[in-house]
């Protein structure tokens, strides 16, 4: 019986190699740049709230905003339901403002700290003029801060705003005032008041009637000073008939200490307007044993106020230590479209709670959830997803599948959905699955002369396909490429 | 204040009254049940995970009485018999709100081997054997069982020694009577020995007229190695009646247990399954099926523990909700870290029938370990249009179409149940169920709903 027991459990020796492998990647954009900051004092109360605001120059509503979100946040636990093992984090030994430190505001891109265009190169990130015309225009964000955006005067013909959030506040007051807040309110979680009371800077975009938005915006969040949180905050609103694909990236150094990421994303969508966000987070994940990286808590939500809108949530996880984030639609509009496409790759001793929200408030909505659970090394890696439907939403459809892929046998993936229907005319349907990469699937590549490495990397890519499909093409290259690097060995 | 703290008073008031009207061997257990709900505070409400749809605080606060002193109720057993299941010949005992009493064909022709008695006297007769399983389970583990333990002065045991295999089914009818708000609170325990198999009947009735009733029961049931067990739960009760049944199962090396759960009327209800599977080449079955219309709530929880490696697991859940009527299931398939080869699958159907029905479902996975095969689905709609216009063209009038597609809806859960002449029964207590009679069994004259 034992000697039987052995021979079952065993896997055959190169693909436990292989799986060994992925333990091996490294992450690749852990430089740290030498970039003089201007941080303050660590600590969190209403003076360093109010010294936020002033730093800022913003106008009293702004402060008022961020004085009620703190206040509010005092009152608040740190939520505890999400399956993460969360060491305790000390709110105030953190600094809550590192930007990078400039005279006056570049006017050309020659007179940026070459160092910071540096970072960006690395990066890979098409800053500079030269590069502009691969078609991107680029926002990017060091410790929470905007650095320089791109293509600014071009998108500004077509009446498209997109800038950083704190240029919005001066020179969009109006704009900015009616929809912050607006989806995500400070009350609605401990980190959503957390950012709402610190937020320093982040991205802004509004896309006027009838205007489909010509290139890719693009964010890129990097944090670098030690011992910062980053929170940023990016506000989209797309007016009627309008379109948008947007872009985000993050990266950040390699240290032992953790770093607290806390960001929120709104999205108005008006009526027959279509937003697309993706999201390629990378955030450094820590090292093999678990220690550093960035815990990534991060409130995303659109909201599908107008009838016939969409809007379209694409993310690839990879990094982050800690990864505590459930882009959301609510789907006011009658005949409003959700969707959601997810690839979350764990490792490690990496944990991931992620998942989405769709909350179908208008008639005939619809949603599609994919998503795409990998598990490997010692991580844990959670689906958490809500459906709900309103009493009064009739005629809803949603489809959900959630997928899990696990690589070694000390890995854990979990499926946490609810669904909640309240009307009788809604269809809702949910699967989920879970195994690890078949057997015979790689029995018939061996047998077929390819080498059981690429075989799982052939696995895999066919697996997660679904969702890169979704991504712009000049992410889904880069989404390959970060697959092939946190599982590298297996992948790629 | 949490309407757990009554029962607490209600308890330390009546210490004396309650230990002295049940044996020691269930007596001994109750101190560790006191600090457990002391430790709890209070039962779980609506914005605890698990009990969205249904509070158990508010099930729990009215002012209950509590048959402590063991005042008996009279009811004609010969007429309860006739709750007995047609064309099936099984062993019947009833239990009126916890005490057990046998019918003369139990007594009768109860095998060698095989014992069903009560609690209380069985506790007394062979304490050792009570003591050995009672609670070992249950464990206190949240707020009703804590409850469940400190306030039990009787119930049922069902004990089949190693390698007998009963033939006839145990059928026990639980009737809630009362003549005043009362909560009954019985504890079931079956103890299946090695190798040994059989099948179990409860059904729930209530005579408890207009009066609030709160069944409050724990069941814990070992199955050791090899033991195969066929359980079926029905709900038959009144909308006056809120019923907490919490089913803690554990399974050792090679053992079978096939759950089937009934709710046709119910007022609010709350069944738990939790099932541990310990040894490897296990098999669990649960199927189970719920009706309700008007303002009954009806919220299922099950959770799968894979603690050993090769077993199997399938579960699947069924809700056909009318009115008002509020559903929910909580789900969760859990695979420990060496549990490898584990195949689990859950699966839940819900149909809503009126616009004001409502669902909540959560049907779980939470995975440790790499090679195993698990899925789970779940889907809420409505009928198929399609196929009831299908059926319409064919000649079926529509209310008829409705009536077939919703039975054959259900057939799945029917079919899984074990007990030959109970399917056929079940089948027709659900026909007489969706064409808007009440269920009433058959030529019933034990007065159940009246």
């Amino acid at each position: 019986m034992s000697q039987d027991k052995d021979i079952t459990n065993k896997r055959p020796a190169d693909t436990d190699d292989v799986i060994r492998d992925v333990t091996g990647s490294e992450y690749k954009y852990g430089f740290v740049s030498d970039i003089d900051s201007d941080i303050i004092e660590r600590g969190l109360n209403e003076d360093v709230v109010r010294l936020i605001s002033k730093k800022k120059g913003e106008p009293e509503w702004l402060l008022d905003f961020r004085l009620k979100a703190f206040r509010y946040w005092e009152t608040l636990k740190m939520p505890t339901w999400a399956h993460l093992d969360i060491p305790p984090i000390d709110y105030q030994a953190i600094s809550y403002y590192a930007a990078p430190k400039k005279k006056e505001s570049p006017k050309s891109l020659d007179e940026v700290d070459p160092q910071l265009l540096d970072t960006f190169n690395r990066l890979g990130i098409p800053l500079e003029e030269q590069k502009a015309l691969s078609g991107m225009a680029v926002d990017a964000v060091m410790d929470s801060v905007s650095v320089k955006t791109t293509h600014r005067e071009k998108l500004a013909e077509l009446g498209i705003i997109f800038c950083s959030f704190s240029e919005a506040v001066k020179d969009y007051p109006d704009l900015v005032r009616k929809y912050l807040g607006k989806v995500v309110s400070y009350r609605d979680n401990f980190f959503a008041a957390l950012n709402s009371a610190v937020f320093s800077d982040g991205s802004f975009v509004y896309i006027p009637k009838g205007v489909r938005c010509p290139m890719e915006l693009s964010t890129y969040f990097r944090i670098n000073a030690s011992g910062t949180g980053q929170f940023e905050r990016t506000l989209i609103v797309a007016d009627d008939d309008s379109y948008v694909s947007y872009l985000e990236g993050c990266t950040a150094p390699m240290r032992d200490e953790n770093q607290l990421h806390a960001a929120i994303v709104e999205i108005i969508v008006e009526e027959r307007a279509e937003v697309k966000y993706s999201t390629v987070q990378n955030w450094y994940a820590g090292d093999k044993d678990g220690k550093g990286g960035v815990y990534n808590f991060v409130t995303k939500r659109g909201l599908c106020r107008g009838d016939f809108s969409k809007i379209s949530w694409t993310q690839v996880e990879t990094g982050s230590a800690i990864t505590w984030k459930y882009p959301g639609c609510i789907l006011a509009g009658e005949g409003s479209v959700g969707e959601f496409y997810s690839v979350a790759v764990t490792n490690n001793f990496q944990q991931a709670d992620t998942g989405t929200k769709m909350i179908h408030i208008g008639k005939n909505s619809r949603s599609t959830i994919v998503s795409k659970g990998i598990s490997a090394g010692h991580s844990q890696n959670s689906y958490r997803g809500l459906v709900s439907v309103a009493p009064d939403a009739s005629g809803v459809r949603n489809y959900t599948q959630c997928d899990s892929l696990l690589l070694s046998s000390t890995c854990g993936a979990h499926t946490f959905p609810y669904i909640d229907v309240k009307n009788d005319t809604a269809i809702v349907e949910h699967e989920a699955t879970t195994s690890k990469i078949s057997e015979d699937q790689l029995f018939y590549c061996n047998q077929r002369g390819i080498p059981t490495e690429e075989a799982v990397a052939l696995i895999v890519n066919g697996y997660a396909k679904e969702v890169m499909n979704k991504l712009p093409m000049e992410f889904a290259v880069e989404a390959q490429k970060l697959l092939s690097i946190t599982l590298e060995g297996s992948v790629g | 204040m949490s309407s757990i703290d009554q029962y607490i008073s209600l308890y330390e008031h009546n210490r004396e009254t309650i230990d002295s009207h049940a044996p020691h061997a269930l007596n001994r257990i109750r101190p560790d049940a006191l600090s457990a709900l002391k430790r709890f505070g209070r039962f779980p409400g609506k914005r605890d995970e698990g009990y969205t749809k249904l509070s158990l605080e508010d099930m729990f606060a009215p002012d209950f009485g509590v048959n402590i002193t063991r005042v008996p109720f009279a009811v004609d057993v010969a007429l309860s018999f006739r709750c007995d299941v047609p064309n099936v010949s099984t062993l019947l005992g009833v239990v009126v709100n916890d005490s057990f009493r046998p019918t003369a064909t139990l007594l009768k022709n109860c095998p060698e081997g095989v014992t069903v008695e009560s609690l209380a006297s069985l506790a007394e007769s062979d304490p050792d054997f009570v003591e050995a399983y009672l609670g070992k389970l249950s464990n206190n583990r949240d707020a009703a069982a804590a409850l469940n333990t400190l306030l039990m002065q009787d119930g049922v045991v069902v004990r089949v020694k190693s390698g007998v295999k009963l033939d006839k089914a145990i059928q026990i009818v639980n009737i809630f009577n009362a003549s005043a708000d009362l909560m009954g609170v019985r504890r079931v325990l079956v103890v299946l020995e090695a190798d040994a198999s059989a099948r179990l009947l409860f059904c729930d009735h209530s005579q408890s007229g207009d009066f609030k009733y709160l069944s409050s029961q724990v069941t814990e049931i070992f199955l050791h190695r090899g033991a195969s067990l066929d359980f079926c739960d029905i709900e038959e009760s009144t909308e006056q009646t809120s019923r907490i049944a919490q089913l803690f199962v554990s399974q050792e090396e090679g053992s079978n247990l096939t759950v089937n759960g009934t709710s046709l009327t119910v007022g609010t209800t709350r069944n738990e399954y939790h099932v541990d599977i310990t040894g490897e080449h296990c098999d669990t079955e649960l199927a189970v099926m719920a009706i309700a219309d008007n303002n009954q709530i009806i919220d299922n929880s099950a959770r799968i523990n894979h603690l050993a490696s090769r077993s199997h697991s399938n579960q699947l859940f069924k809700y056909l909700l009318d009115d008002h009527s509020q559903g929910a299931f909580e789900g969760l398939i859990y695979v420990a870290p060496d549990a490898v080869h584990t195949e689990a699958y859950q699966s839940d159907r819900n149909l809503l029938a009126s616009t004001d029905a409502r669902m909540h479902t959560a049907p779980q996975l939470e995975i440790y370990c790499d090679d195993v095969k698990c899925s789970h689905g779940a889907a809420t709609g409505q009928l198929d249009q399609n196929a009831l216009f299908y059926m319409q063209t064919r000649g079926v009038p529509r209310a008829e179409a409705r009536m077939m597609l919703m039975q054959a809806f259900m057939a799945d859960v029917i079919d899984r149940v074990a007990i030959d002449g109970l399917r056929d029964r079940l089948r027709h207590l659900v026909e007489r169920r969706l064409s808007g009679e009440h269920a009433v069994c058959g030529d019933c004259a034990a007065s159940c709903h009246n």
